[in-house]
């Protein structure tokens, strides 16, 4: 039977390593991709990562199951990333705007090819694809894009998702909207050929009703 | 319902967490009102534009390098620890004071505020080693405070 991640936590707590194991498992790829969503630095997205799950272990022998395990994990990832990015400010300020985006954020990403490799074209227009989305992730507000990643690609429920943030949920809806309402504008040269018809990489069994 | 209250309402509608009745009142909206009805086509294309974008893989030495940072932590509750292992009581808090007395001279020059008690900690008021005993649990859960403070600290959105 698979055990729950509270089950897993107070195992943590009792000393148990495997269990620790077991979350590591569980939330290092949701945890990473997030974190590298948030602060667009592949290094410093998996060292955040790193951070939260040391902070975890750190705190092991107080944990009290009076929350969500996930509402716990991102709010100590979020918490992470926005003083990550707020420290960095600084630093990135010097660094000129119009840098390419490849040496901001070491983008040697792979990019995942389904049998038969495709020409090299095609790699490159999935890769500007990608980094056109990328991009307009990382132009919303922190708050903001915070609330679209927990959203869109951890599917948190509202509730969670405005405690990780500190907001009301009537707060939490009114930030979605505004997020999405800017990807749209931002994203319509994307979004628009799949509206008229299955462009190349349409999703037809997209989650949504 | 009407355009503004989409604002609260149409995030839920279309990613199907809305109550019967909330899925009602936007579908009547959306039935007469074209311009929510392409920002809410517009939002469904969005979110498969954001489905189809992978993000980078951990690396593969993620688990070793959190493993070396593990392996190096101090154990949990120190301070606690360290107070256990002193003999005596008196000593183990006589320990502590001196520690809390050197950091709050540390802060307290750096912020140029007077700082008697590190100049004289024999001469101390008991109120003023109970407010360094409280100091010292502060100290302990910084990193609390610290992500207290970023939690309810307002962004820019």
């Amino acid at each position: 039977m698979v055990r729950s991640d509270v089950q897993l936590m107070l195992g943590v707590k009792q000393g148990d390593e495997a269990s620790f194991e077991l979350l590591l498992q569980r939330y290092r790829r949701p945890l990473c991709h997030f974190l590298n969503r948030m602060v667009r630095d592949a290094a410093q997205a998996e060292d955040l990562a790193q951070e939260v799950f040391l902070r975890v272990y750190r705190a092991r022998r107080e944990y009290e199951p009076s929350a969500k395990f996930t509402t716990w994990l991102f709010r100590i990832a979020t918490n992470l990333a926005l003083n990550s990015l707020r420290d960095g400010r600084h630093r990135q300020s010097e660094i000129s705007l119009d840098a390419p985006a490849e040496s901001q954020d070491g983008s040697e990403m792979p990019i995942e090819v389904a049998d038969g490799a495709p020409v090299v074209e095609e790699q490159l227009v999935e890769r500007d694809r990608v980094e056109v989305v990328r991009r307009a992730i990382f132009a919303l507000p922190e708050k903001q894009r915070a609330a679209v990643l927990l959203h869109k690609y951890q599917e948190l429920d509202y509730d969670e998702i405005a405690r990780i943030l500190g907001c009301s949920v009537s707060a939490l809806k009114s930030l979605l909207f505004r997020a999405y309402e800017t990807l749209r504008v931002e994203l319509a040269p994307l979004v628009a050929p799949e509206a008229s018809g299955p462009g190349p990489g349409g999703n037809p069994e997209g989650k949504l009703p | 319902m009407n355009c503004e209250q989409m604002e609260s309402h149409l995030i839920a509608y279309l990613d199907g967490r809305a109550s019967a009745r909330e899925r009602r009142e936007v579908d009547q909206h959306l039935a007469g009102c074209a311009a929510c009805r392409s920002r809410a086509e517009g939002f469904r294309g969005v979110w498969n534009v954001l489905e189809e974008t992978p993000a980078p893989e951990p690396s593969a030495w993620f688990d070793a390098r959190l493993r070396q940072r593990i392996a190096v932590e101090p154990p949990p509750g120190i301070w606690t620890r360290l107070a256990a292992w002193l003999p005596q009581p008196r000593l183990a808090l006589a320990s502590l004071m001196l520690i809390a007395v050197g950091f709050w001279a540390a802060t307290a020059s750096r912020s140029q505020l007077p700082a008697p008690a590190a100049q004289n900690p024999v001469a101390m008021s008991e109120e003023q080693n109970f407010r360094m005993i409280k100091n010292m649990q502060v100290l302990e859960n910084y990193e609390v405070l610290k992500d207290l403070s970023a939690a309810n600290e307002p962004q820019g959105d």
